[in-house]
C-alpha cells in the first residue's frame, strides 16, 4: 500500500459537510506573488480543508470553497499581506451539523 | 435598520456570548446579540466536555432541558508509541451522582439551547448577521457596530467581544492583537456515528455514562499536541490538535495525522465500523496566562476565547469562557443599575471579578507551561512516549531475560536517550510550570 493510499482525501472527508457557498464572493483571496513565502506555502500541507494548492508554476491558489473558517491560514499569511481573510456573508459558509 | 439604543451589544452566540447575554438579559437589561452562523453553533467546535458547575452558577436546573449526550464516568490518559499505549484509567461510581459533574455535548445543539434561553429572557438574537466593524465616537469609546445587513449602526452602551479566538472586529479595530502561531492550535475532529449498545459495549458503560479519552505521544510527531477520543450518545468524536507554529514548521496535514490516530492499533478497534458524518477544524487559544490581551476598555469587554481564556493543560475552554461572559454581564449590570457610564474604569470591574475567580488563577498557575511545551515539544511528545512504552514493555513482556538486567535496560535507555542532566533538566522545568 503506498503512502498516499493510506490517507482518506480531505475531499472525502468535507463531502459529509453542510455548506452554503456564496458563489462568486470568495471570503480569502490571495495577493499575487511570484513566489510563496515559506508560510504561505506550507498552507498547502497545513490547510486542514485542503483549500491551497502548488501551481506547476510555482505560485500558490485556492479554492475557498471548502474553507472550514479555522482561521490558520490568517494567523499565518495575513499580517505579511499575502492573503486578505473575511468572514463569509452572514448564514454562508461551513454550517457545522455537530461542531 | 434598528434605531433604538441597546444597553449592550453581544457579539457572537458561543458559550461566551450565550453567557453574557443570559446573564444581563435574565437581570432586565436590553440585550442584542448578533451571530453571524445560520444558528447558534454552527461555526463552532468543542471535543466537547462540558463542565456542570459553570453552567448551574447560569441556569442551576440546566440539567432538565439542556441537551446533554453523556455523564462523564471515566477519564482515561493514553501515553502513545506507535504501536502501544501506557494508559491510566480512572473511573468511579460517585460519578454516577444525579448532578453529574462532566458531560459531553454537541455544540451546534447546546449552543442552540443557550442562546434560546437567553431569548427567552428577552434578549433579542440576530443570525446570519455578521458585525463587520466597531464604531467609536471621537473619543475612540466604542459606541456600536456595523453588520453586513442593510441599514445603519446599531448602538449601545457597551459591547461585548465574545467572537472566538479568530475574532475579527477586536484585532481589526486594534483592541487585541492577532493571535500569534505559537499561542494557538490547530484542531480536527470527526464525528463518528454508531449505535448506542455498540458503543456501550466498547467502552464498558451503561445507560447515559460516558468515557473521554485524552492521549498524547508520537500521535503528534514530535509536535506539542493532544489526541481526544470522547463518546457521546450515539457518535464518538476523535480529535487531535497542535500548535500552529508546529504544524507550519513540520509542513504536516492535519487530515493526516488525525488519520494515523484513528489507525494506531489502540485507537481503530473503538471506531471500527462507524459511520462519520462530519469533519471540522477550529482554532485553540493556548497562549495562556501570558498571551491575555487587555480585558476591558472604553465601551468594551472582551470574553472567551477572544480573550485566550483558555486552560491547555486541563482542557478546559468552555467553562473559562462561559465564567468571563457570565462575570463581563454581571460587571455591566452592577455598572447600569447605579446609572454609571460604561467607561474604562468602571469596566474594570469585569476584570476585577475575572481575577477573583478560578478562570485567572487557573492560567496564572501555568503561566509557563505554554513556554515549556513549545520549547521541550520532541522530548515531551516523541521521545519520553516511545521511552515509557519501551520501559513498559522491559516490566511486562517475559522472556527469560533476568529482572534485573530488565530494569537496567531500561534505566539505561532513558540515560542514553535523554541523558541524566537532560532528564532532571526535564523534571525541573515541568514541576516548576506545574508549581
Ligand atoms: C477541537 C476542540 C475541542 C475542545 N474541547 C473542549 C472541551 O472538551 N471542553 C471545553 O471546555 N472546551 C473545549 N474546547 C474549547 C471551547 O470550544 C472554547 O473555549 C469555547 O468554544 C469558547 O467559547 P467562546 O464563546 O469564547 O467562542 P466561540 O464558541 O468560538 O464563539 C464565538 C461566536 O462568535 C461568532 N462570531 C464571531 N465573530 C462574529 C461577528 N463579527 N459577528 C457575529 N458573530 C460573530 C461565531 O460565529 C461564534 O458563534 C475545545 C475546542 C476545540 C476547537
Ligand atoms: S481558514 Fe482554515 S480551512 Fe479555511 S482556507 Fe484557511 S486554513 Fe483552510
Amino acid at each position: 500500500m503506498g503512502i498516499e493510499a493510506q490517507f482518506q482525501k480531505v475531499e472525502e472527508k468535507l463531502y459529509q459537510n453542510r455548506y452554503l457557498v456564496d458563489a462568486g464572493q470568495p471570503h480569502i483571496k490571495i495577493a499575487p506573488h511570484e513566489k510563496p513565502s515559506k508560510n504561505l506555502l506550507a498552507m498547502t500541507h497545513l490547510c486542514p480543508a485542503g483549500c491551497y494548492t502548488e501551481a506547476e508554476s510555482g505560485q500558490v491558489e485556492l479554492a475557498a470553497d471548502g474553507c472550514l473558517e479555522c482561521g490558520t491560514c490568517r494567523v499565518l499569511c495575513e499580517e505579511s499581506g499575502e492573503i486578505t481573510w473575511n468572514y463569509p456573508r452572514g448564514g454562508y459558509g461551513i454550517l457545522f451539523k455537530f461542531g | 435598520m434598528i434605531e433604538e439604543k441597546f444597553d449592550a451589544i453581544v457579539i457572537g452566540a458561543g458559550m461566551a456570548g450565550n453567557a453574557a447575554a443570559f446573564t444581563m438579559a435574565s437581570r432586565g437589561l436590553k440585550v442584542l446579540q448578533l451571530e453571524r452562523g445560520e444558528y447558534p453553533g454552527s461555526k463552532n467546535v468543542q471535543g466537547g466536555i462540558l463542565y456542570a458547575d459553570m453552567v448551574e452558577k447560569i441556569i442551576p436546573e440546566f440539567r432538565n432541558e439542556a441537551p446533554l449526550e453523556r455523564r462523564l464516568i471515566e477519564q482515561r490518559f493514553w501515553l502513545m508509541s506507535d504501536n502501544a499505549h501506557t494508559g491510566m484509567h480512572y473511573r468511579n461510581d460517585d460519578f454516577n451522582e444525579e448532578k453529574g459533574n462532566r458531560y459531553t455535548i454537541i455544540r451546534s445543539q447546546f449552543d442552540r439551547w443557550f442562546a434560546k434561553e437567553s431569548q427567552a429572557k428577552g434578549a433579542i438574537l440576530l443570525c446570519e448577521t455578521t458585525a463587520v466593524e466597531l464604531i467609536r465616537d471621537g473619543y475612540g469609546k466604542v459606541i456600536g457596530v456595523r453588520t453586513d445587513r442593510s441599514g445603519g449602526p446599531i448602538h449601545a452602551d457597551v459591547v461585548v467581544l465574545a467572537e472566538g479566538v479568530n475574532g475579527l472586529l477586536g484585532t481589526r479595530a486594534e483592541l487585541r492583537p492577532r493571535p500569534q502561531a505559537s499561542q494557538v492550535a490547530l484542531a480536527v475532529k470527526e464525528m463518528h456515528f454508531l449505535p448506542a449498545e455498540v458503543i456501550e459495549q466498547r467502552f464498558n458503560i451503561k445507560g447515559d455514562e460516558g468515557v473521554v479519552i485524552e492521549a498524547a505521544g508520537t500521535i503528534s510527531k514530535g509536535m506539542a499536541g493532544m489526541g481526544f477520543i470522547y463518546t457521546n450518545k450515539e457518535s464518538i468524536s476523535v480529535g487531535l490538535g497542535c500548535l500552529v507554529s508546529d504544524f507550519a514548521e513540520n509542513q504536516t496535514s492535519p487530515a493526516q495525522l488525525l488519520d494515523l490516530f484513528k489507525k494506531h492499533p489502540s485507537v481503530a478497534p473503538l471506531i471500527a465500523g462507524s459511520e462519520v458524518k462530519e469533519y471540522a477544524a477550529h482554532l485553540i487559544p493556548e497562549g495562556g496566562y501570558n498571551a491575555i490581551p487587555k480585558l476591558f476598555g472604553e465601551g468594551y469587554v472582551i470574553c472567551g476565547d477572544a480573550a485566550q481564556l483558555n486552560n491547555a493543560v486541563h482542557r478546559e475552554g468552555s467553562n473559562l469562557a462561559m465564567t468571563s461572559g457570565r462575570l463581563a454581564g454581571e460587571a455591566i449590570f452592577q455598572i447600569k443599575s447605579r446609572r454609571d457610564p460604561c467607561t474604562a474604569q468602571n469596566l474594570s470591574l469585569y476584570k476585577k471579578l475575572l481575577d477573583d475567580s478560578f478562570v485567572i488563577k487557573d492560567l496564572k498557575k501555568y503561566k509557563d507551561m505554554p513556554d515549556l511545551l513549545h520549547t521541550q515539544a520532541s522530548n515531551l511528545f516523541l521521545t519520553y512516549p516511545q521511552l515509557v512504552a519501551k520501559a513498559m514493555e522491559n516490566f511486562v513482556r517475559v522472556d527469560g531475560t533476568p529482572k534485573i538486567e530488565k530494569e537496567k535496560n531500561t534505566f539505561s535507555s532513558f540515560r542514553k536517550t535523554r541523558g541524566a542532566l537532560g532528564l532532571l533538566g526535564d523534571a525541573v522545568r515541568f514541576a516548576r510550570a506545574w508549581r
